[in-house]
């Protein structure tokens, strides 16, 4: 059963404010879902390996040359808030 | 006939013999759009301008006596989270209602080489998550069938555009079926083909394990055609297969003789509509009376289907959507004065209701203590799913099943429930845990509303499944029914 608390405690986790109403809400509607997610249990999986991703995956490599990049104008063009070519945040510490 | 009503194969023959021009199609398509886009909201973006310069490029070619490729200068229309240089890409949510990305995706700039024409971008539930396009952060898509019911989701924009002749084909991406279910509810052809097939690169992440790009269409052989195009191996994928993409017109032979068609027992139990159930029986009695052998057969672990993708979805995209942190592009809150805050602040009112929703779910699989008990617990079953498919292709050349218990539901009907959303893709989820094929061809109509038939095939096996959807088509005329708009 998730609480309350674990609720704020995921949230924070995922970086998201909830309001009080959505807390109810997340905790109810998430207890459903993992309800429903129990069934898993009735199969014993000991020795069943896991499947991660369907396809064998390799890491794809390329030569370490230098290429031709995004212009620094293009890769900040889509930025909520930027200053002398870099992209602005508030305050970190 | 109205040229907007015409199919890609159709109309190719039109350009390639002079009697229309790619302008007069794009005209046509935008003339339909501006009859009926008002009922149906479609589209998030249109590109006109853009759409007829890349029109009167075709006509010009054409007017040198070059040869032109299927697609030249036919409209498409591409599901809006999949990336498009200088053209906003939303994925219909806040987080990104201003973001124009520098570069296309693989299959845009396939779709751009081969001369289509992109009108626009389609609408869906935001970054791909739901099952009826209600999700959208903008408006909600209407089915072309009955404007009082969903057309589906994720891709409900690409797939009603289709469905309405508002253009000639679209793609759309299935994590869950979200291609092959708004095809069922809009009585279309939608492909979602073996994971890797199509370069995901461009495509805005949701789950990356399952996530794959597909086509919508008029009918089976614009599939394939539209499929010879996009298919095919990219460096810029690192989970894309290296795999000699055949010419799948050649699939498109109209004989089943002697292929063993499975159908499995656990897709129709309970819940499933008796209209569905009988069109689906009848469309079992036409394969047999074709040559096809179909025998019923089990696919043990269907029911535990749901849970898995309902843990490991959710946990992808609680891992994907972390870069949605307002500091390299789409929204950010303003009022925040510390980093933090100006995280949670822009995250909380970037996402809509079902985004949060499942990254609070994917995020709680995957924290300590939990992650042994959710998600390694998912990935082991999937395992048992992949394996009860990969025994069934042992005996059998492809599975028959719904591709929807139901025929399209109410707008609001399961909107405050997300679990009995979720349970409108149980028929498809399977196939993306597996990685394999599966197409939704129309079936036939319950009460006015179009029913879906899916044909699931081995990892690339869209041949056979070219095959066997034609072959269908060629001996039925469900898929020329046309709603009344």
């Amino acid at each position: 059963m998730l609480t309350k608390a674990q609720v704020e405690h995921v949230a924070l986790l995922a970086r998201l404010e909830l309001t009080e109403e959505e807390k109810e809400m997340y905790a109810s509607q998430l207890n459903d879902i993992l309800n429903h997610v129990e069934a898993l249990n009735k199969l014993d999986t000991t020795d069943i390996p896991p499947t991660a991703h369907v396809l064998p995956l390799r890491n794809v490599m390329r030569e370490d040359k230098v290429c031709e990049h995004l212009p620094n104008e293009e890769a900040l063009a889509n930025a909520p808030a930027r200053e002398d070519g870099y992209f602005k945040v508030p305050k970190i510490v | 006939m109205a040229l907007y009503r015409k199919t890609i194969h159709e109309l190719h023959q039109l350009l390639k013999s002079k009697q229309v021009s790619s302008e007069e199609i794009t005209k046509s398509v935008f003339e339909r759009i501006d009859q009926v886009e008002d009922k149906v909201k479609a589209f998030v973006t249109q590109t006109r301008e853009i759409a007829l310069a890349k029109a009167k490029e075709v006509d010009d070619k054409i007017a040198r006596g070059e040869e032109i490729g299927p697609l030249a200068g036919i409209p498409v229309v591409i599901k809006d989270n999949m990336c498009t240089r200088g053209i906003l890409t939303t994925c219909s949510s806040k987080m990104l209602h201003n973001f124009v990305p520098p570069y296309d995706a693989t299959v845009v700039k396939k779709l751009a080489d081969a001369g289509a024409v992109m009108i626009g971008k389609s609408n869906l539930d935001e970054f791909a998550m739901g099952s009826s396009t209600e999700n959208s952060r903008f408006f909600p898509t209407r089915n072309p069938w009955d404007l009082e019911r969903v057309p589906g989701g994720s891709s409900g924009g690409s797939a009603a555009a289709v469905a309405a002749d508002e253009t000639v084909y679209s793609l759309g991406s299935d994590t869950g079926g979200s291609i092959r279910q708004p095809a069922s509810f809009c009585g279309v052809v939608g492909l979602k083909p073996t994971y890797g097939l199509v370069s995901r690169y461009g495509l805005v992440a949701f789950a990356s394990s399952l996530d794959q790009i597909g086509p919508f269409s008029k009918d089976v052989t614009d599939a394939a055609i539209i499929m010879n195009t996009i298919a095919g191996h990219d460096p810029c994928d690192s989970t894309s297969v290296n795999y000699n993409v055949p010419d799948y017109t050649k699939s498109l032979v109209n004989d089943v003789r002697g292929i063993k068609i499975g159908i499995p027992k656990e897709y129709f139990v309970e819940g499933i509509q008796p209209d569905v159930r009988e069109l689906i029986e009848d469309a079992i009695k036409k394969f047999e009376s074709l040559g096809a052998v179909c025998e019923e057969m089990s696919l043990p672990h269907t029911e535990y289907a749901l849970p898995v993708y309902y843990i490991l979805a959710p946990a992808e995209a609680s891992s994907n959507l972390a870069r949605y942190d307002g500091v390299g592009y789409g929204y950010r809150d303003e009022s925040a004065d510390d980093i933090v805050s100006m995280y949670m602040k822009t995250r909380s009112e970037g996402f809509g209701a079902e985004v949060k929703r499942r990254i609070m779910l994917g995020t709680y699989a995957l924290s300590s203590g939990y992650y042994d008990a959710y998600y390694l617990k998912a990935l082991k079953v999937r395992t048992l799913i992949k394996q009860d498919f990969d025994r069934a292709f042992e005996k059998y050349d492809v599975i028959l099943t719904p591709t929807s218990p139901s025929t399209a539901f109410k707008f609001g009907e399961k909107s405050d429930n997300p679990m009995e959303m979720y349970l409108s893709d149980i028929c498809t989820i399977a196939v993306n845990l597996a990685g394999i094929p599966g197409i939704s061809i129309p079936c036939g109509l319950s009460q006015g509303l179009p029913v879906g038939l899916q044909l699931i095939g081995k990892p690339l096996g869209e041949e056979t499944l070219f095959r066997v959807a034609y072959t269908y088509e060629q001996n039925t005329d469900h898929h020329k029914a046309k709603p009344s708009l």
